[in-house]
């Protein structure tokens, strides 16, 4: 690997806050909620039933945007956001690995154990 | 969304024999399939080698955090992402790690032993499995031949 290559997963990696953290919010899952029909939404479309403020539901929505769960394009004046759901399947992806190897080491534990 | 993985597994032999299994570094490494340097010793890095034909370049790196006589034992371990090659020796350091926790108790026909990984949420998202199929699948299709290995010798002892 070049060390370009290197320093540009280093950079991604660093840009994408984790993934979880941003998750881990009512607010931002009930905008994920929405954003999941796969529809570009604009502010104000998120904002109409929500208690929170235009300006909390920007903020939120950065959150999202940082980690690259949602992506804002511009339209004419406004930004539109739409949900991007790769880097979430990337994490579920890799846990369901982890947890595959385990089946199969603590399999062999059982093995080697009751043998 | 899930931070954590949680397994449960009903093993049919005593808990002290369990507990070795698991705090005995030799008798770790037999199962794990790693070789490990030396005893496994709460605060100190545990370093070896892991024992997979063809991915005995890949290191094992763990800092041991409890070990509670037959009840608990645990260990911090990396995801880096990808294990390096032969030539290319890695440095696990600043990788971010996860707890492994290996919990047991006592049961009538034996011991259930409570496995969890917990700390996914400090992964940064791009941890994914291309390090893993860069190796040509070889890891994976290992475990598959290993799978398959262990299962035919051991349908005569499952009930």
């Amino acid at each position: 690997m070049s060390h370009r290559r290197r320093s540009s997963i280093a950079a991604k990696r660093q840009a994408r806050a984790p993934v979880f953290a941003a998750l881990g919010d009512e607010t931002r899952l009930s905008l994920i909620a929405k954003l999941c029909n796969r529809q570009p939404y604009s502010i104000s479309q998120l904002t109409q039933d929500s208690k929170l403020t235009r300006q909390a539901i920007t903020k939120h929505l950065r959150v999202l945007e940082s980690v690259g769960i949602v992506h804002s394009v511009r339209t004419g004046r406004e930004s539109r956001f739409e949900f991007d759901p790769e880097p979430i399947t990337g994490i579920r992806e890799y846990l369901d690995f982890v947890s595959e190897q385990w089946d199969r080491a603590l399999f062999r534990l059982k093995s080697f154990v009751e043998d | 969304m899930n931070d954590r993985i949680e397994k449960r597994i009903a093993l049919k032999a005593p808990v002290s024999r369990v507990w070795r299994a698991l705090s005995d570094y030799r008798e770790f490494g037999e199962w794990f399939r790693v070789k490990l340097d030396g005893p496994f010793v709460p605060g100190q890095v545990s370093r070896g080698r892991i024992t997979y034909p063809g991915y005995e370049h890949v290191k094992w790196e763990a800092v041991v955090q409890k070990m509670d006589h037959e009840r608990l034992f645990s260990f911090t371990w990396p995801h880096p992402k990808s294990f390096g090659r032969a030539d290319i020796p890695l440095d696990y350091s600043g990788e971010p790690t996860t707890l492994v926790e290996f919990r047991l108790e006592k049961t009538a026909s034996g011991t259930l032993l409570v496995l969890t990984e917990s700390g996914f949420d400090k992964l940064p998202a791009d941890r994914r499995l291309e390090a893993f199929r860069r190796n040509d699948g070889g890891w994976t299709e290992q475990m598959k031949n290993v799978e398959n290995h262990v299962s035919k010798n051991h349908v005569a002892q499952t009930p």
